[in-house]
């Protein structure tokens, strides 16, 4: 089947079959490996891209559903060469160890600060809650996202 | 590496459309909504259809809405906009109860209230919130609609009667004055299923006097999701915690849960118990007729009712 999927302002045409997943059409038919393939049943979160404007656990979406549709991946967060303030602050706050939950974790939180621009500690831990990270044991995370809320727009 | 098998793959631009679809392909097709459970039931091998019918263009079936005293849920609603709609939680608390423990916040923002119950999985929250609320779902076929009680939606696990053609389109939900309802979860962790579950709908008189009831357990084997026993010791009687507990006596004693790996069968028919009085507690409480302490207290709604003490029960 023809779809046509527009992946971080990019046009992409490709055929594929029905049953190709959203995450394996982004990392192997685009090759945009920031985006992990992880637990495989919608509970790990390292896969989450935005389809539209809205977080979506990529591994439970299917490539057919995205046709027409725009998708947002790690690789477009950055805004040009200067990197988003969630970014920035998983870099400042040591938000990771091994990376692999991360490009999902900086979608959702990209996420959560586009709709609350002065989120609490609750409020992350929340909007997080559907990720998994075996590493930090989530404290970094949350001081990460934090640190991107307070400085959001210091260098807009 | 989990993918579904092969499928095709057909996009319903209405809801005549999808029905047409549906009739073409016969009982291979299955409509997709959020595709939530289902992909990862197709990974699994557990559903194979040989057709995807996706229904997640008709915006027509994406609303909340008060019409005839019935609240109004479109079947592609997702449980984010329930969880969010302020006119859901206006009339129905439980609805809200269970929404913020359903999934994950990523998760509810694609999968759809309608999409849920015809998956019918028996720990899925909102068919037992649904059939505490004694709401009736809206199943379009070739033939126009028909209406069937949410009690009497489900014939087993994962299946229910919305029949090859059809397709569930909306979820009424009768509003009436003097109602409180909950939902009481545990679960072992966040977003996890539950271990069991109760939701509760209280109609109270102005004296206290319990003119309905309706109680729905989740994941604890009761038929049709409904504690049909308890919801009967109740009728008549005064809004007490004595009432309440004998009720979650009698909820526990007529469930058959299975012993898994999320708990043994005793465990959960204490929680079958204890969780139906809690959530009956909390829906008196809402409904603005038990004190909170007292056994057989009758106050005022302003008195009892703390927004802190809502979610606590």
């Amino acid at each position: 089947m023809k779809i046509t999927l527009y992946v971080n302002g990019h046009e992409h045409a490709r055929d594929v079959e029905p049953r190709l997943l959203l995450i394996h059409f982004i990392r192997d038919e685009l090759g945009l490996t920031g985006s992990h393939w992880g637990c495989d049943t919608s509970n790990c979160g390292a896969c989450v891209m935005w389809l539209d404007e809205v977080p979506v656990k990529s591994c439970t979406v299917l490539a057919v559903m995205a046709d027409g549709r725009r998708v947002t991946t790690v690789e477009g967060l950055a805004r040009g060469t200067r990197l988003d303030p969630v970014q920035q602050g998983f870099t400042a706050c040591h938000g990771l160890q091994c990376g692999f939950c991360t490009p999902g974790m900086m979608m959702t939180a990209r996420w959560l600060l586009d709709h609350n621009r002065a989120p609490t500690e609750a409020d992350v831990r929340e909007a997080i809650s559907g990720q998994v990270c075996r590493c930090t044991g989530y404290e970094n995370i949350v001081r990460s996202v934090l640190w991107a809320a307070e400085h959001e727009g210091d260098d807009a | 590496m989990q993918v579904p098998a092969q499928v095709e793959y057909e996009k319903a631009s209405s809801i005549s459309h999808a029905l047409s679809l549906l009739a073409r392909y016969g009982p291979e097709a299955r409509i997709l909504a959020g595709g939530h459970s289902l992909i990862p039931m197709m990974k699994l091998r557990l559903a194979q259809p040989g057709v995807l019918i996706d229904v997640n263009g008709l915006a027509n079936l994406r609303y909340i809405r008060v019409d005839r005293g019935q609240l109004r849920i479109g079947a592609l609603t997702t449980h984010a906009q329930l969880l969010d709609s302020a006119l859901a939680a206006e009339h129905f608390a439980i609805l809200r109860d269970a929404e913020v423990v359903i999934a994950d916040p990523i998760v509810r923002q694609w999968g759809t209230v309608g999409g849920s119950l015809c998956q019918a999985d028996p720990s899925e929250d909102l068919s037992a919130a649904f059939a505490a609320l004694k709401g009736i779902m809206v199943i379009a076929g070739p033939d126009g609609t028909r209406e069937v009680s949410a009690r009497e939606f489900h014939t087993g696990p994962y299946e229910t009667v919305v029949g090859a053609g059809e397709m569930l389109t909306e979820v009424r939900l009768p509003i009436s004055a003097g109602a409180g309802t909950a939902y009481v979860k545990v679960s072992r962790r966040a977003g996890d299923w539950p271990v069991g579950a109760v939701g509760a709908a209280l109609w109270l008189d102005p004296s206290g006097v319990i003119t309905d009831a309706g109680i729905g357990l989740t994941a604890l084997g009761a038929r049709h999701f409904v504690a049909a026993e308890a919801e009967e010791h109740l009728h008549g009687q005064r809004a007490t915690q004595e009432a309440f507990a004998r009720a979650g006596a009698i909820a526990a004693a007529n469930c058959r849960p299975g012993a898994d790996q999320r708990g043994p069968e005793d465990y959960k028919r204490h929680l079958a118990g204890e969780l139906t009085r809690r959530a009956l507690a909390t829906a008196a409480r809402r409904a603005g007729l038990l004190s909170p302490g007292g056994t057989n207290g009758v106050t005022p709604r302003s008195v009892t009712r703390t927004p802190r003490s809502e979610g606590a029960a």
